[in-house]
């Protein structure tokens, strides 16, 4: 139960712009396999900026980067595409689906892309992953006709489709009202216990945050706690 | 790497947006549509203009000039070879218009590869009498068929016609001017009287216009047989051979080779019409100039239409790429979605162009001067629609080419972070 999923050393990020502020000091941790992982923090604190340092999307950093025991640094931006694509599933808060397509080719898209399965596999684990989180109903429905809360449940679906080792969520419940964010947060919990499946999300909701494993705490740039 | 994908992605945001498309396809349609007409339009008339003249003009003419001969006697004798000889009172030797051992030329033409055709002549200055009043004119003897394959000259009778020349014995075709001035009518006999004083009845069998005024008040023609009756002269008897090249480029040099070859003058055609070609060149060119000028505009116009696009579909590049999708595949959905719509605009716009021209091909066009056109002319060359093609293709292509390097940078997480 050791096996390291994402290992961070020493990241250290400023931003430029008016003035050069640093936001990240020194942050080092790492997350195993299977752990539910929630960073949370005021706003501000750097935890959605540490989040898109770890989901290899922002490069503009100081320090070391490992996921699945595999170096970051020193990638170039089609083969970060190829890891975020194969290695990393996300949920953002904002649901992020494509409008021009319908739910179900949302999901497969990034599985399409991997193209480690043909077309029709791709779409046969796009129902399962629907159906697992009970909205194969809406498979066929446009992205843009589906509620927010479905929304969600369908990032976090398209998220699952090419079995990532981990999903990153950057506020997933923020946008939602209570009823949808117990759905989603009873999702993720399912993923964790049943598929141990590896779960780093950062979220400024105490009451979500203490339900999950562990839990990064962060103040001005540093972990804390 | 999944075109299919890539593809798919590249359609779906075109329909999505299909109205944007529409119009940035319709500029392209629009612009090739119309480079098309212009082409085939501006070099229908560039043909016809050209065709005026140069299509009854030979690529090479042989004759024999009326001028003084070269050798004279006192230059030929040994004794005076190494002088300088001033003759005085030279005449020209108007003793032979003839061509020399014709038959033996012809057949020579016959042979040479570089020939498509040739048409024998014969050149009889006469006077047409009416009445008491003489009208000075110029009988053309010609062999019917060549003349009408090789010169058009059916295209331009415009009463009668030209194989009544071989059918009726001692008959005419006159210019509509000279016809006019004769009150001369098909079925008609007019007097003709030669430079040696023979007279001799035609019969007029039909009516020809050139358009130029000047050519149609002198000039007639007959089949060679009934001018060399009239003449009094034999069987070989002919003044001209008209030629046709198979590349009219090369006329020039040809007509050199058979002047020293036969003896004979050879005049070549760009030498007789030199004007022609540099018209023709400049129209071309302003056709061409305005035609690209049209595309250039569209690719503007599917330039800011992409530029739109990527600003409204941020969000989309934003999840594509961080869903694993690289910069590169985003640049190539946006280059598909500017090339899509340069095809396919491009295509309706040639089909649009070849019946838009269809169309003007169809406009009443009566002229005086000519008398076979009825309307527009428009020349349909497939090279237009390869050119419209490639253009409308290159074009949406640079177009599409700086948004889809534009959208390939965006950053993600400023896009993600920016909610």
């Amino acid at each position: 139960m050791s096996e390291k999923i994402l290992e961070a050393i020493n990241i250290y990020k400023e931003f430029h712009d008016p003035v050069t502020v640093p936001v990240l000091h020194d942050i080092s941790f790492s997350i195993n396999k299977g752990e539910f992982v929630a960073v949370t923090g005021k706003s501000g604190c750097g935890k959605s900026t540490l989040l898109y340092i770890l989901s290899t999307m922002d490069t503009d950093y100081k320090g070391e980067l490992f996921i699945d025991n595999e170096s970051m640094n020193n990638k170039k931006e089609a083969q970060l595409a190829a890891i975020r694509n194969q290695k990393i599933g996300f949920v953002f808060q904002f649901h992020y689906l494509l409008n021009e397509f319908t739910v179900l080719q949302n999901v497969m898209l990034p599985g399409l892309k991997l193209n480690k399965y043909s077309a029709k596999e791709v779409e046969h684990r796009a129902l399962e992953k629907l159906t697992m989180l009970g909205i194969e109903k809406l498979a066929l429905k446009n992205a843009n006709r589906v509620s927010g809360g479905e929304k969600q449940r369908v990032a976090i679906a398209r998220a699952l489709i090419n079995d990532p080792v981990i999903i990153m969520g950057d506020e997933p419940t923020g946008n939602l009202d209570k009823k949808n964010s117990e759905i989603v947060f009873d999702i993720f919990k399912q993923l964790a216990a049943e598929f141990k499946q590896t779960l780093l999300i950062v979220t400024h909701d105490e009451g979500f945050a203490k339900k999950t494993n562990r839990i990064i705490e962060m103040e001005d740039g540093r972990i804390i706690n | 790497m999944n075109y299919k994908l890539l593809i798919n992605i590249a359609k779906s945001l075109l329909l999505a947006r299909w109205k944007q498309t529409l119009v940035a396809a319709i500029g392209v349609t629009f612009s090739i549509s119309m480079f098309i007409t212009l082409l085939s339009f501006m070099t229908g008339l560039n043909d016809l203009l050209d065709g005026l003249i140069l299509n009854r003009t030979p690529h090479i003419r042989l004759y024999n000039e009326i001028k003084p001969n070269k050798d004279q006697p006192v230059n030929t004798t040994a004794e005076f070879k190494d002088h300088y000889n001033f003759i005085r009172s030279l005449k020209s030797g108007g003793s032979r218009q003839e061509i020399y051992n014709s038959a033996a030329v012809l057949q020579a033409l016959k042979n040479d590869q570089r020939v498509l055709g040739y048409a024998p002549k014969i050149f009889a200055p006469v006077f047409f009498n009416d009445g008491s009043i003489n009208i000075a004119g110029v009988i053309n003897g010609i062999e019917v068929d060549a003349e009408s394959s090789y010169f058009h000259f059916n295209d331009y009778i415009t009463e009668g016609t030209s194989a009544d020349l071989n059918k009726v014995s001692n008959s005419i075709i006159l210019g509509k001017g000279l016809a006019a001035n004769l009150l001369a009518d098909v079925g008609d006999i007019v007097q003709v009287t030669t430079s040696q004083g023979e007279q001799f009845p035609l019969k007029v069998v039909g009516v020809f216009q050139t358009g130029i005024q000047d050519f149609d008040k002198v000039q007639s023609y007959a089949s060679i047989v009934s001018v060399q009756k009239v003449l009094g002269k034999t069987s070989t008897y002919i003044t001209d051979i008209q030629i046709k090249l198979k590349d009219v480029k090369t006329a020039p040099a040809v007509a050199v080779v058979y002047a020293d070859l036969f003896q004979l003058d050879a005049l070549d055609i760009q030498t007789a019409n030199s004007q022609f070609e540099t018209g023709s060149f400049i129209r071309t060119l302003i056709s061409y100039a305005v035609g690209i000028t049209l595309l250039i505009v569209a690719g503007f116009g599917i330039y800011n239409i992409l530029n739109m696009m990527i600003f409204e579909k941020m969000d989309s590049i934003a999840i594509l790429k961080a869903t694993g999708f690289s910069g590169k595949d985003v640049k190539r959905i946006f280059l598909l979605i500017a090339l899509s719509i340069g095809f396919f605009g491009g295509l309706i716009g040639l089909l649009a162009g070849l019946g838009l021209s269809a169309l003007i091909d169809q406009i009443p066009f009566t002229t005086a001067s000519l008398p076979t056109v009825k309307t527009y002319p428009i020349q349909y060359n497939p090279l237009f629609y390869v050119i419209g093609a490639a253009f409308s293709l290159i074009t949406t292509f640079l177009a599409g080419w700086f948004p889809s390097r534009k959208a390939s940078k965006v950053d993600p997480v400023i896009i993600i972070r920016g909610k």
